[in-house]
């Protein structure tokens, strides 16, 4: 059972069968669900991630047609006419579409009907209970299909023709024809409970009734398809891209970077027709035995400079492995940004923070993103937090540096761990005098302190305990940052550790 | 107890010499100067060497993976440093990559490059190399040994930093001061070798002064006993 955070708590939003069966419904609240059975699991939904699902299914949906549509929060609407003899008529294509769904892992309810307003209705309402979860749902003009996920597959009703279709319809009710609450509602007070009722009456009595736009005889008549009713498809941007066919396999390692060489100006010239500059980038090399090695390359800023994009990915060009021999190679932006026209100066010399973009770039490309960062202040009192690092590519170039308030001095150099070390100092709450580091033994000629930093409650567990740092100083004149983790009594722990966790320079 | 500035130069231990005649040397372009550690736990050549940057810009930290596990990742709300960039290298020779790569970009004011110990990957070539990089690129490179010995090396200032007690402080007695250093040139093209004691001017980071030397120094503040200044525009 999912559920969303209400005005009032919990409320459910979607319920599996089992649960169903003790009595929980989608809208109900938690506590009243839980009333009824004590044992029910609930899991906070996640409506975004139910979002980006179905906009992934509706590009995958584009196997069986090229126009989908996604519906609502589980739906997706497809037009498939001219195509489903592709998949052995309407009834071939809609037991395709229930076998690849499931091989998802996703229950589907779906439906298929000459008009989408029918396809929907027939989806969501001719099975005897509604199916909960994630759905999606298909149609066409010829052609409709629903796919609802945890409601029971049923044989699905194939009505081809206007009567076939009007008779289909009939039993529905009449919140199938997809009107707004207030509309179904009045229909039912009006004792017109199903669409066939409905479709008995004289229309001219029912224009007269219904006036708004959102009325029953426009809705009926785009489901029995007397009006037009289009999809508005989900729109695909291609990614840049450059393709080079080869007529012979080529097995030669070096054969890469000649491609690449080939490749570059093509794909910058993409770029540049479309006002985009690459972000990322990757070379695929096609084998012949049909599989497919690539090599990726990132930059910090977007960029459709030939040289540049070339020399990041040409070293890497010997990691692919022609194996059996390449057959085509393929250069895709697979993330571009807009990117205008720009003259940078008058002379040739690219500006200073355009040059370390490109060495960043160059850096991350040979040594891996991870490690070429920047520092991404945060704004906490614990020190190994406030020194957030973000990759040098993800940074965003040219913004003001945040500068955080010190209020006391750091030091220049920050262990990942802090390090345990023996301290004779003055219990409970005394200055050090000693300490014994790497099994060195430091003795302390002066110290500044303590620099209590409390852990943060919101979001450490309770038996964090708080950090009184001390800024010391050897007879080297060496200067380390220590803290003393606790104090005795705070009821977090015995005896408080001593640990060294930063050098000054 | 002398309340001037001990300024040794010129190799004689303890001989005191005119600060005006031998000011802190200072390279007459930006070039590669080498720094040794005088030990790998002693982070004050840090101190030293950021108080001589001189150009605002970014700068780009490469710090190999032993130097890190053994004194520590650079932790920039100390270091007073606007824009950075760090690379964590696995080894010396990328730290040598990563510097050329950057000494190649004008747009950096300063490349630094620390690694561990004597890696084979440092030889006299490597170390020409990012001198001549540097002085092409005009960006200032400081190449930082913890833990090394002296070897043949193409940098043309070799320094060797220790810290020194710092300065009294004026506000309490008990607690560590202004910074302060030992500084050794031991190697320099068109300078003469010499050892300094430095300190930073309190409230900037981008000026050093000289400094009596701790044993001679006066027990009445920070103040006292300063006559050589060493200003510089940040």
């Amino acid at each position: 059972m999912l559920t969303l955070e209400g005005a009032h708590g919990p409320v459910i939003h979607a319920v599996t069968a089992a649960a169903a069966a003790h009595g929980a419904r989608a809208g109900m609240r938690l506590t009243d669900a839980r009333a009824l059975f004590p044992q029910l699991t609930a899991i906070p939904a996640d409506p975004d991630g139910d979002r980006a699902l179905l906009d992934r299914l509706a590009r995958w949906a584009m196997r069986w047609s090229p126009l989908v549509e996604v519906d609502g929060d589980d739906g997706l609407r497809l037009d498939v006419s001219g195509a489903a003899h592709l998949f052995g008529g309407e009834r071939g294509l809609i037991a395709d579409v229930a076998e690849c769904f499931a091989r998802l892992g996703l229950t589907v309810r779906s439906a298929i009907a000459p008009t989408p307003g029918a396809a929907w209705a027939l989806c969501r309402f001719s099975s005897p209970r509604r199916g909960e979860g994630d759905s999606a749902q298909q149609s066409g003009v010829r052609a409709r299909e629903a796919i609802r996920t945890g409601g029971t597959p049923s044989p699905c009703p194939l009505p081809l023709g206007e009567r076939e279709l009007a008779a289909a319809l009939a039993p529905l009710p009449v919140a199938a024809l997809g009107l707004s609450p207030q509309a179904t509602r009045t229909l039912e007070r009006l004792g017109l409970k199903t669409i066939g009722t409905l479709a008995g009456i004289e229309r001219r009595s029912l224009a007269r009734r219904f006036r708004d736009p959102d009325n029953p005889l426009d809705a009926l008549d785009r489901a029995l398809g007397r009006k037009p009713d289009p999809l508005t498809a989900v729109q695909i941007v291609r990614p840049p891209r450059a393709l080079l066919r080869l007529a012979e396999p080529v097995a030669d390692p070096a054969a890469a970077a000649q491609a690449l060489a080939i490749l570059i100006p093509r794909l910058v010239a993409e770029l540049e027709a479309r006002k985009l500059g690459a972000r990322h980038l990757s070379l695929a090399g096609f084998r012949v035995d049909g599989s497919v090695a690539s090599v990726t390359a990132a930059t910090a800023i977007a960029s459709r400079d030939p040289d540049h994009l070339e020399r990041l990915l040409r070293d890497r060009t010997e990691l692919l492995d022609p194996g059996f021999g390449f057959d085509a190679f393929a250069l895709t932006a697979d993330w571009a940004e807009a990117l205008g026209a720009a003259q940078e100066s008058l002379v040739e010399e690219p500006s200073g923070s355009a040059e370390v973009a490109r060495l960043i770039d160059r850096l991350s490309v040979k040594l891996g993103g991870r490690a070429v960062r920047s520092p991404e202040p945060f704004e906490s009192h614990l020190p190994e937090r406030a020194s957030g690092w973000n990759s040098a590519l993800a940074s965003v170039r040219g913004a003001p540096a945040t500068k955080l308030a010190m209020t006391a001095s750091r030091p220049q150099r920050l262990l990942d761990r802090p390090e345990g070390i023996a301290v004779i100092y003055a219990t409970p709450e005394g200055l050090p005098r000693r300490f014994v580091w790497r099994r060195a033994v430091h003795d302390i000629a002066r110290v500044q302190g303590p620099e209590r930093i409390a852990p943060e409650w919101w979001r450490q567990p309770s038996t964090a305990r708080l950090r009184d740092y001390y800024q010391v100083e050897d007879n080297a004149g060496r200067r380390y940052w220590i803290y003393r983790e606790g104090v005795i009594g705070d009821g977090r722990g015995g005896a408080p550790d001593w640990f060294i966790h930063g050098l000054f320079g | 107890m002398a309340s001037h500035v001990s300024l040794v130069a010129g190799g004689g231990v303890g001989a005191p010499c005119d600060p005006a005649r031998s000011p802190l040397p200072e390279p007459a372009r930006p070039t590669l100067s080498e720094l040794f550690a005088a030990h790998p736990r002693d982070a004050g050549w840090a101190g030293f060497m950021l108080a001589q940057a001189l150009r605002p810009g970014p700068v780009l930290w490469v710090q190999e993976r032993m130097a890190i596990f053994e004194s520590g990742r650079i932790f920039p709300p100390g270091l007073g440093v606007a824009e950075l960039i760090h690379v964590e290298a696995r080894d010396a020779r990328s730290v040598l990559w990563a510097m050329e790569e950057g000494l190649r970009c004008a747009g950096l004011s300063l490349v630094i490059g620390e690694l561990w110990g004597d890696p084979a990957a440092l030889d006299f070539t490597a170390t020409r190399r990012l001198a001549v990089a540097a002085e092409r690129s005009g960006v200032a490179c400081w190449l930082v040994r913890l833990g090394g010995s002296a070897n043949l090396s193409g940098a043309r200032m070799r320094w060797r930093i220790a810290s020194l007690p710092s300065l009294a402080n004026p506000l309490d007695p008990k607690a560590p001061g202004a910074p302060a250093w030992e500084a050794e040139l031991f190697r320099a093209r068109g300078a003469p070798p010499g050892r300094w004691s430095l300190a930073c001017e309190a409230g900037t980071t981008h000026s050093l002064r000289l400094v009596a030397d701790a044993r001679d120094r006066t027990l009445d503040g920070v103040g006292a006993g300063i006559n050589f200044a060493r200003q510089r525009s940040a």
